[in-house]
């Protein structure tokens, strides 16, 4: 029931916020309810035994008829995912809290957070693809009213891009379903499937299709510069912080898990596309005039580092990769925040025409500089955790991917420093001289997030200890498969 | 009841079909080719008809009241088709002053 | 003592907090005696387990604070070493750290970011101790990495000033590639000994042969990173530009301490280029070559800071020499007295510069000698040291490192003391042109010449006391010392002296010739100096001036600046843009968008069938009914 109560207390949260509708009041409802699902969370942590497997298990009858059964269960996979997303929804909220009056937006929020905590615990594939497409309505409600000028188009890109994606998934559960003994949906009846490998990689690629455009992995990244660029900040966090770390479970729990052959056949393709991406992006992102499409950039290079860590599955890479989506999470929020303020506040997206905001805004460059510094991994930061295990991870799987994904350390270091010059550093113009440090609430994000990057980059390990044994656990079961073929 | 179906047995099932693929082609011809809705009308109660006739004939031949019920339905149906049809019709005519479907073109792309 | 070698790391770090956090609160005052003793606590501290060590007989000792990452059988503890190579970094971190703290609140006096300057010094202290006290690659790399941020925050002190904060952020990028090689040295000692521990690396390196391919590639990757860090062929253009910093931040990151970083990371790691020699061989000629075109860069430099600056470039290139020919004491004694004298010479200028109201071209200056006299004599002794007189510390760790060369090579030995020559020239030049003719600048300056305060000129005065007398601690056995450092160092070199064993010393008498002949060269170029700049007061051209062929290059520092931007800066941003404007926009988002485009040109088509004319529709109905009339009777 614990599961239940978790995806019902957003559930609950967004249709208060909804009803009270433009009330001013409408957005500490939003805090609180997102509050109390962080609490929540909290208390589930605590009673989490990281050895014990699968718990909190629910498995109730729900279309019995066709084998739909509501399963769902939280292991250390699984949890810390549920903790990136109850805990980075109060500070999305609160960043929201300047612009957004509405109800109805963080309603939306709320309720994307119930279809984002489904996707993280459901063990039983309908219930997944239920989660998985309820995230993305919300948020493109979010996106298609108060996105910027562009939005409509941009936004029909992406929803159909990853409706698109959707599909092939979904084509794939109902092959996979087809072919379960007993015809359920049931996560272990797929595990224990022996399709053959060429099944096997029409299944990885059906799966990778979906999980690849949500990432996004190159070359399906198109749709996310613009997305990230037009939505409302709060979106892009969502999308960014959030949304994108459910194509990268998916590929732990069910892409190659369910296709073990075909990742074996077609996981080094992935890894590469996976590689290309990291240095791809991170090169596009060197001469990037806006900031917002910047960071988008930047984001698809570092997720692409993620997901490489992932295909070479081994016990380095993936607790990196785990760790990495935290950190990530923390640090994109963290960054997009800070850019909303600039943006704001200068009146534009162009970095030529910013500069100088470092003199008078310390406060503003200080917690810039410190998630920046998370981003480009320095060592005492959250992000140099997940990318020395990641990089660690990709290097025991070949030399020479880990030298092309390690250029990551160099380039990430190139856009973000000069994003920063150019934003914080020299002279200040007519836009900028009068620019207002941070005032409260700012301050209270931006302190909570830099915080957790010091934090987590110092002592790593409560958080990886959460999430090895289900990592390990996981990659048995895999290599057990390949080994028995 | 006896006699009418003997009566109806007495003659082949097969020219029930022929007569039956004759008016319905019939109708077909009256629809594809007159411009008239008033006559296109009547040529789909021709086909309907014809079909009527044919499902009478099997039920006859069968034994089977099935069919004449079907018949049934379909009257009722057609009764019910005509009231909506002329009507649409009468109300064609008055704005435009004519009956021909290819003045009626402007519902496309 | 030594189990609270955490306090040592640890009270930088509360300086750190307390002036970072406080820095609008405190007064100048209160910032400057909270920032300097942090590091005089570290310093004292530093000393006891200095003592300490020396009495004890176990020579290294492990210090746990805590388990940072463990993921499967990778086990990264959060521990420090504390071993002689860590002890004498210690002192010479929080010593010169301690010294330059107090000059600093002489020098940055009139700075608005005084206690952001004092924050950023104690971090700075911090990561270096991080770096000379982790136990394994791995915390050495935290180091290693937060030295680079701290240097970027300090080149980039005044960041208001474009060049400045360009400056800085070069720096960060070019050590940013260095430890990339770094890591990777990591990661590949990780999977070859299946520990980053150096306790459980070093043994096993030690039982492998000499020449081993892994460790040919180990070393080469970690000299990349130690490039990176410590300004060698082909990373060096990054320290010139971080002069852009305060002097003080030059004289303490960018000579003393952070730059010779990469030597005692090769130092610690010694058993592995020792067996090695392919990339000792390497580092060899890179450490050589990069003395030389340093040294030939600074000829020509009139900025007395830029002219330093090439000078610590052109000491590190000899320092590497040493570690290329084996000379791991020799190279490590050179950073102990390079510390000193050329934090010394930094400083000095400071002062110079300071009196100077921020003016920083030698052509302006000129007889500044008795304006300045405490200025002038110590920087006299600094820079005699860096020339190679006896017995001042330069001569005694410089002739170490060449007389290893010429056991090596005889021609790596001639090379070395030309550029020691050149050395001897530049510096004497710049002394020359600093304290000796007539005054040059403005009359405004002029009026203004002070000496600095006691805050600035007490650490001037011990480094020069150090620097005369720093060289007495690795006295050669030719002269009639015992090499203290040599025996106090031998612990952390067992391996390598293992297995290199005994090797046949040079006999005495050529051991003296090569001395004579390095304090000749040295001599002559200083006679040289003197004749042009004093003699004949020479004084360097104005940049407007036609220059000949050679003078143009060294002036303009090989072209290696412009040289890196066409082939690397400028490329990367075409290829940027061509892979966003082109392959991205075009070609993939193209394609995906070809995809939509097409489906609505399909649509557009076909609608096309919809006429509106209803006989037609009935046509195609029946058309459709008779087809499958067909396929059904065909079919079923």
């Amino acid at each position: 029931m614990d599961i239940l109560l978790l995806l019902l207390l957003p559930i609950a949260g967004a249709a208060i916020t909804a009803i009270m509708g433009s009330s001013p009041k409408a957005k500490y409802a939003a805090l609180a309810s997102s509050l109390i699902s962080l609490a929540y969370a909290i208390c589930l942590v605590a009673r989490f035994q990281p050895e014990a497997g699968t718990q909190f298990l629910v498995n109730q009858p729900w279309l019995t008829s066709i084998g739909i059964n509501f399963k769902a269960g939280i292991d250390g996979i699984s949890l810390l995912l549920v903790l990136l997303t109850n805990g980075l929804l109060p500070l999305i909220v609160l960043a929201g809290f300047k612009q957004h009056q509405s109800g109805a937006f963080y309603g939306l929020m709320l309720f994307m957070q119930a279809g984002l905590l489904t996707v993280f615990t459901a063990l039983d594939a309908f219930l997944f693809y239920v989660g998985w497409e309820a995230a993305l309505i919300p948020i493109y409600f979010i996106c298609a009213l108060w996105g910027g000028e562009n939005r409509i188009k941009v936004n029909l890109k992406f929803f159909v891009y990853t409706i698109f994606g959707s599909l092939f998934m979904l084509l794939a559960i109902i092959y996979l379903h087809l072919q379960t003994p007993g015809k359920t949906y049931d996560i272990q009846d797929f595990y224990a499937l022996n399709l053959d490998a060429t099944t096997q990689g029409w299944i990885f690629w059906a799966f990778f299709l979906a999980f690849a455009i949500k990432m996004p992995v190159f070359p399906f990244h198109t749709w996310q510069p613009d997305t990230y660029t037009e939505a409302p900040t709060a979106g892009t966090m969502l999308l960014s912080g959030i949304m994108l770390k459910m194509g990268i479970y998916g590929v732990i729990r069910w892409l190659i898990p369910v296709a073990p052959l075909g990742f074996s056949q077609w996981g080094q393709t992935a890894l590469i596309l996976s590689i290309i991406g990291v240095v791809y992006a991170a090169v596009i992102a060197f001469t990037q005039k806006d900031v917002k499409r910047l960071v988008a950039y930047s984001s698809i290079s570092h997720v692409g580092l993620i997901s490489a860590g992932i295909f070479v599955w081994n016990v380095q890479g993936l607790q990196g990769a785990m760790i990495q989506m935290l950190n990530h999470g923390i640090n994109v929020v963290g960054m997009f925040f800070v850019l909303d303020i600039i943006i704001r506040r200068v009146g534009t997206r162009e970095i030529a025409s910013m500069g100088g905001i470092a003199k008078s805004a310390p406060q503003l460059a200080i917690t810039f500089l410190i998630i920046l510094l998370g981003t480009v991994a320095l060592p005492l930061t959250n992000g140099f955790i997940g990318e020395f295990l990641l990089l660690m991870g990709i290097y025991q799987y070949n030399l020479w991917l880990a030298v092309v994904a390690g250029l990551t350390i160099i380039f990430g270091a190139v856009y973000m420093l000069r994003m920063y010059q150019q934003v914080m550093l020299g002279e200040a113009n007519k836009a900028t001289e009068k620019f207002a440090d941070l005032d409260f609430t700012e301050k209270g994000v931006l302190y909570i997030i830099c915080a957790l990057v010091i934090l987590i980059g110092v002592y790593p390990q409560p958080i990886l200890n959460i999430s090895e044994p289900a990592v390990s656990q996981l990659i048995e079961v895999v290599n057990a498969k390949l080994l028995a073929r | 009841m006896e006699n009418i179906t003997q009566a109806i047995q007495g003659i082949p099932l097969n020219h029930y079909i022929l007569l039956s693929a004759i008016i319905f082609a019939i109708g077909v011809m009256g629809v594809l080719i007159r411009r008239n809705a008033i006559v296109i009308f009547m040529s789909v109660e021709l086909m309907l008809n014809a079909v009527n006739l044919l499902l009478t004939a099997f039920s006859a031949y069968r034994g089977d009241a099935a069919g004449q019920v079907f018949v049934f339905f379909i009257m009722a149906l057609a009764a019910a088709e005509v009231a909506v049809g002329l009507a649409i019709i009468v109300m064609v005519y008055r704005n435009t002053s004519s009956v021909d479907i290819n003045v009626l073109n402007k519902l496309k792309w | 003592m030594i189990n609270l070698v955490y306090l040592v790391p640890v009270f930088p770090l509360i300086g750190f907090l307390i002036n970072g956090l406080g820095r609008n609160v405190w007064s100048k005052t209160l910032v400057s005696w909270i920032g300097s003793l942090a590091i005089l606590l570290s310093f004292g501290l530093s000393l006891g387990i200095f003592f300490e060590l020396q009495a004890a007989t176990q020579k290294s000792f492990l210090v746990p604070i805590f388990d940072w990452i463990s993921v499967g059988s990778l086990h990264i503890p959060f521990s420090f070493l504390v071993d002689p190579l860590s002890a004498i970094m210690l002192l010479i971190v929080t010593g010169i750290g301690f010294l330059i703290h107090v000059y600093s609140s002489g020098y940055m006096h009139e700075d608005a970011g005084f206690a952001k300057f004092f924050a950023y010094l104690n971090l700075f202290i911090f990561f270096m101790l991080l770096l000379v006290l982790g136990s394994n690659y791995v915390v050495m790399f935290i180091g290693w990495e937060g030295v680079g941020l701290c240097s970027y925050l300090l080149i980039g002190f005044w960041f208001t000033n474009g060049n400045y904060a360009s400056a800085a952020k070069k720096a960060f990028v070019i050590n940013r590639i260095g430890d990339l090689g770094f890591l990777l040295g990591v990661f590949l000692i990780y999977s070859t000994f299946g520990s980053v521990e150096f306790a459980q690396v070093f043994p096993q390196a030690a039982l492998m042969a000499p020449g081993n391919a892994t460790l040919a590639l180990i070393t080469i990757l970690l000299f990349i990173g130690a490039t990176g860090k410590s300004a060698q062929l082909p990373l060096f253009t990054w320290l010139p530009d971080a002069m852009a910093g305060p002097t003080p931040v030059s004289a303490l990151i960018h000579a003393a301490t952070m730059v010779t970083a990469g030597i005692y990371m090769i130092t610690r790691s010694n058993i592995l280029f020792t067996l090695a020699p392919f990339t000792t061989e390497i580092i060899a000629v890179v450490g050589l070559a990069t003395a030389i075109v340093a040294a030939l860069i600074a000829l020509t430099q009139n900025d007395i800071k830029k002219v330093l600056a090439y000078s610590t470039v052109s000491q590190l290139g000899y320092m590497f020499l040493g570690l290329g020919v084996g000379a791991y004491t020799g190279a490590f004694f050179h950073v102990i007295t390079h510390a000193f004298f050329k934090a010394l010479l930094f400083l000095g200028a400071g002062s110079v510069i300071h009196a100077m109201h921020h003016e920083q071209d030698m052509r302006s200056m000129g007889g500044l000698r008795q304006k300045l006299p405490i200025t002038f004599l110590t920087m006299l002794t600094g820079t005699i040291a860096i020339s190679g007189l006896p017995p001042f510390s330069g001569f005694f760790s410089k002739d170490e490192i060449l007389a290893h060369a010429y056991e090596h090579s005889p021609i790596l030995w001639a090379i070395g003391v030309a550029g020691a020559m050149l050395t001897a020239f530049y510096m004497f030049r710049m002394l020359f042109l600093t304290f000796f003719g007539t005054f040059r600048g403005t009359k405004d300056q002029e009026k203004h010449l002070h000496e600095s305060p006691a805050s600035m000129t007490i650490p001037l005065v011990v480094l020069a006391i150090l620097s005369i007398v720093g060289g007495f601690i690795g006295v050669p056995e030719v002269l009639g010392g015992h090499h203290w450092l040599a025996q106090f160092l031998s612990p952390v070199l067992a391996y390598t002296n293992a297995v290199a064993g005994e090797t046949i010393p040079l006999d005495h008498a050529t051991e003296y010739l090569l001395m004579c002949i390095s304090v000749g060269a040295a001599l002559i170029s200083i006679a040289v100096a003197y004749v042009i700049y004093i003699s004949r007061k020479a004084v360097p051209a104005a940049d407007t001036e036609e220059r000949s062929f050679l003078s143009n290059l060294s002036y303009h520092k090989f072209y290696i600046d412009e040289l890196y931007s066409a082939i690397i800066t400028r490329p990367l941003d075409i290829i940027s843009q061509f892979f966003f404007k082109v392959v991205d926009k075009l070609g993939i988002d193209g394609l995906v968008n070809g995809i939509g485009t097409s489906a609505k040109e399909a649509s557009k088509t076909l609608r096309l069938i919809q006429t509106g004319n209803v006989g037609f529709y009935i046509f195609m109905m029946v058309l459709g009914i008779v087809a499958l009339l067909i396929y059904g009777f065909y079919h079923i």
